[in-house]
């Protein structure tokens, strides 16, 4: 309506639409003001083109929104994840229209040092002692800072002048209501971004549709790596980044005997298949597998095999809410061995959900958990907590949906556009934001983060403390493997089977 | 093989034979009296462990009683669905299929509406024994004596009370049993409501072993089809009794050999070979030889 009734007045459109950057940032810094202005302006239009003055010079003020599309689940296996990474996405959101963005942009690697002052080391043993004790500072040692908040003015409302927003129906965990819905949010809606999925299944049902309508794709979730898709950037943890660090820790503190546990699907299979690849290189033996099909709840078998193989230690691999139910199960069966994994508790929060001492001598490797205790996630999960008072816990895939969100705003703000062949070259310029979590850079050639990685362990309690941490770990494995998206655009995933190294040094174990 | 494998096999075994007879006791009750496929069973064992637990974290009742309370509160509700919804759809087999499915989708959504994706779980009283280097938890056990119980208890109303005899009657001849005077809307009710409680009683008993989330019961119901249909609804009780122990038997030495994959795979197999040869499934099978035995002495 607005949008009709300026058309007819040329001091309402020439005002608005020059959009000259310091007539924006005055009218954006009040909002109060800017919209009792709107209101009297529109009126005076009313009025104005009532009395017939036909005058039209450009096109109204009025910014068209920028179409954001999500798919999560909300009801189904996975929704306990699904509306963790809706309400992160919304958050973003409502920051970004809000004025707000998170520092960092085009910076490269070392981005942290940008913003740093210099610390005698890095925070590895326990970040909130070191930031707390603060030390003297020397010329030559780690660049370290940490500030309480990131978040800063962005000097617009939105992007681009332009409102973000947000689409999201619910696809049920079901892949083919995944399918359907990306075409609908394609063709039907034209959206200019999709981020979508939780389980790998679910992402490989819709990254085709992605690639056929050249369609700028966030796959925000941890995974089995190896994606390597011009169209698709995924700003969720990969195996080089928690597999192998737990794997270390895991077999220097409680042995080499190694038992995996997977769920029975792309994500499970590829997974185990990487610690497989790496046992043997950190000296280590995976004496057993096994794949449980997501329907099964019942764990009694399993228990009983465990006991029975004694294992030093247990990777853990199994996702959605019936696999959940090892847990209880396990404990009242009185084992007692320590697990590892890439995802439990970080993204399903079961040290929450389970009375202690269910998930006891479990550890982590996290991009974020909500238990992380630096004042910038203090901060985060306070901002959160505003919004979402009920949400009972900020899990890993939530953050991962946040930081996506507004690492796209700024691509789009540095791209001028959002033109997806456009933000693809912004996404892939080496950009990177202070994330709550720690700097995150969004890696050009694999269209993946380096992250800050952080392992967490889970006590009798459920209390989580961080035992170890990994400032920035880069997505190194599938640029091993020579992929440069930005070079040669491809559109695969790679899997431990095609790197020649894991190959050779599984040969010398079997010799 | 050590005497402690073989006391964890049969362990497993008596775990899986109370998982199957208390998921299917309450579906197989009412398919066999009233003749309806419930689809929104596992609704209502999800009802049950959201009895309990909320009664168990936020009213601070002891468990037992919380247990209780998933059974009456359930049944209630079961026989508040016969009435409303189901009473309608009796001579509609297909319309109570489509019925009772929507009730299913508008409990567990509305779950997820009232309650979001999942809740604090009941911690598990945490029993253990072990023998022979394996550990074993005591509450499993007690889940089996009490399947076992309900299962007797079941089976004595069927055959010791007039009530059961009514209610056999209704079974077998309902137009039959209502010229004799039998109320047979009042046994629908009541049979209805005796297997939401069932289902009820399943959901309180599973609740401090598996995640509170609004589609929870999903785990059951696949697991509780296969087990009706190998039983077959002709007796509700001896069908359930014997499909739970022979399909346990199939799936515990090949989930414990060869994986919990395999075991699931052995599970339907069993279930595809019994339907082929007992369409009308173990108790069909056993009336049939009844009333072939009863022919030959009366010829």
């Amino acid at each position: 309506m607005n949008t009709k009734q300026c058309d007819y007045v040329a001091g309402c459109t020439g005002q608005f639409n020059s959009n000259s950057g310091q007539e924006v940032a005055q009218l954006e810094t009040d909002g109060e003001s800017r919209r009792s202005f709107l209101t009297k302006m529109i009126a005076a239009g009313a009025a104005t083109a009532v009395a017939g003055f036909p005058y039209i010079r450009a096109r109204a003020a009025e910014p068209t929104p920028i179409k954001f599309g999500l798919l999560e689940d909300r009801s189904g296996n996975f929704s306990i994840f699904g509306i963790n990474k809706w309400h992160g996405t919304q958050l973003a959101i409502k920051e970004i229209n809000d004025g707000w963005t998170l520092e960092g942009g085009v910076q490269g690697p070392g981005g942290p040092g940008v913003f740093a002052k210099v610390a005698p080391k890095p925070p590895t043993a326990n970040i909130k002692e070191v930031v707390d004790r603060g030390g003297d500072e020397t010329a030559e040692d780690t660049v370290w800072n940490e500030e309480d908040e990131y978040l800063i003015k962005s000097g617009e409302k939105g992007v681009l002048g332009r409102p973000i927003e947000l689409i999201a129906p619910d696809p049920q965990s079901d892949n083919t209501q995944f399918q359907a819905l990306s075409r609908r949010l394609i063709l039907d809606e034209k959206v200019d971004v999709i981020m979508a999925g939780f389980a790998s299944a679910e992402r490989e049902a819709i990254r085709p549709i992605m690639n056929q309508n050249k369609m700028l794709y966030f796959y925000n979730n941890q995974y089995e790596g190896g994606v390597a898709d011009k169209y698709t950037f995924c700003t969720g943890a990969i195996p080089e980044q928690q597999i192998v660090p737990v794997m270390q820790y895991m077999i220097k503190n409680f042995g080499p005997k190694i038992y995996t546990l997977a769920a029975d699907y792309n994500f499970g299979q590829l997974s185990a298949a990487w610690t497989r690849a790496m046992a043997p290189i950190l000296n280590a033996e995976v004496i057993h597998e096994e794949f449980i099909p997501l329907s099964v709840s019942q764990f009694s078998s399993s228990i009983s095999r465990i006991q029975e193989a004694k294992p030093d230690w247990l990777m853990m691999y199994i996702t959605g809410q019936n696999h959940s139910n090892y847990y209880p199960q396990a404990d009242a069966a009185g084992i007692k061995i320590p697990m590892g994994s890439s995802i439990n508790i970080a993204q399903g929060y079961e040290h929450r959900r389970f009375d202690p001492p269910a998930l006891a001598r479990f550890h982590v490797t996290a991009s974020y958990m909500e238990e992380i205790p630096t004042p910038r996630n203090r901060k985060f999960v306070e901002r959160w907590r505003k919004m979402f008072p009920d949400e009972p816990y900020m899990a890993m895939e939530g953050h991962s949906a946040y930081v996506a969100t507004h690492l796209y705003a700024k691509a789009v703000r540095l791209a001028g556009t959002t033109d997806k062949e456009t933000v693809i070259k912004a996404l892939e310029s080496g950009i990177g934001v202070e994330a709550p979590s720690g700097w995150v850079f969004m890696d050009p050639a694999t269209h993946h983060l380096s992250q800050y990685i952080r392992l967490a362990s889970c006590d009798e309690k459920h209390n989580i403390t961080f035992v170890t941490e990994w400032p920035y770990i880069e997505p190194w494995w599938t640029r091993r493997l020579g992929v440069n998206l930005v070079r040669h655009p491809e559109s695969k995933q790679y899997i431990p089977d095609d790197d020649p190294f894991f190959k050779m040094f599984k040969k010398k174990e079997q010799s | 093989m050590s005497l402690g494998y073989v006391i964890s096999l049969l362990y497993q075994y008596v775990d899986n034979v109370a998982f199957l007879l208390l998921a299917a006791l309450g579906l197989m009750l009412i398919l066999g009296v009233v003749n309806v496929i419930n689809l929104a069973h596992g609704e209502l064992i999800m009802m049950g462990a959201y009895i309990t637990t909320l009664a168990y974290n936020r009213a601070h009742i002891p468990l037992a009683l919380c247990m209780v309370l998933s059974i009456l509160g359930v049944g209630l509700f079961g026989m508040l669905l016969e009435r409303l919804v189901i009473r309608r759809f009796y001579d509609d087999k297909l319309g109570a299929l489509v019925a009772t499915w929507g009730i299913g989708l508008i409990l567990s959504q509305g779950t997820l509406l009232v309650f979001g994706p999942s809740m604090q779980a009941v911690s598990l009283p945490s029993w253990t024994f072990s023998y022979g280097g394996y550990s074993f938890g005591g509450y499993r056990l007690l889940l089996f004596v009490i399947a076992i119980v309900v299962a007797v208890i079941a089976w004595w109303t069927f055959y010791y009370t007039r009530l059961g005899v009514r209610t056999r009657a209704t079974m077998q001849n309902a137009d039959m049993a209502r010229a004799l005077g039998v109320d047979t809307r009042r046994i629908y009710l009541l049979t209805f409501g005796a297997g939401s409680a069932l289902a009820g009683l399943t959901g309180a008993l599973y609740a401090p072993t598996t995640t509170i989330v609004p589609l929870m019961g999903n785990q059951f119901v696949d697991v509780a089809f296969i087990t009706v249909v190998i039983g077959g609804g002709t007796n509700p009780i001896v069908g359930a009794l014997t499909s739970a122990a022979l399909l346990s038997l199939i799936a515990t030495p090949l989930s414990s050999t060869l994986g919990t994959f395999i075991g699931r795979i052995g599970l339907l197999i069993a279930a595809l070979i019994v339907i082929r040869f007992l369409p009308r499934g173990i108790s069909g099978y056993f009336q049939d030889i009844r009333y072939r035995h009863m022919a030959r002495v009366r010829s």
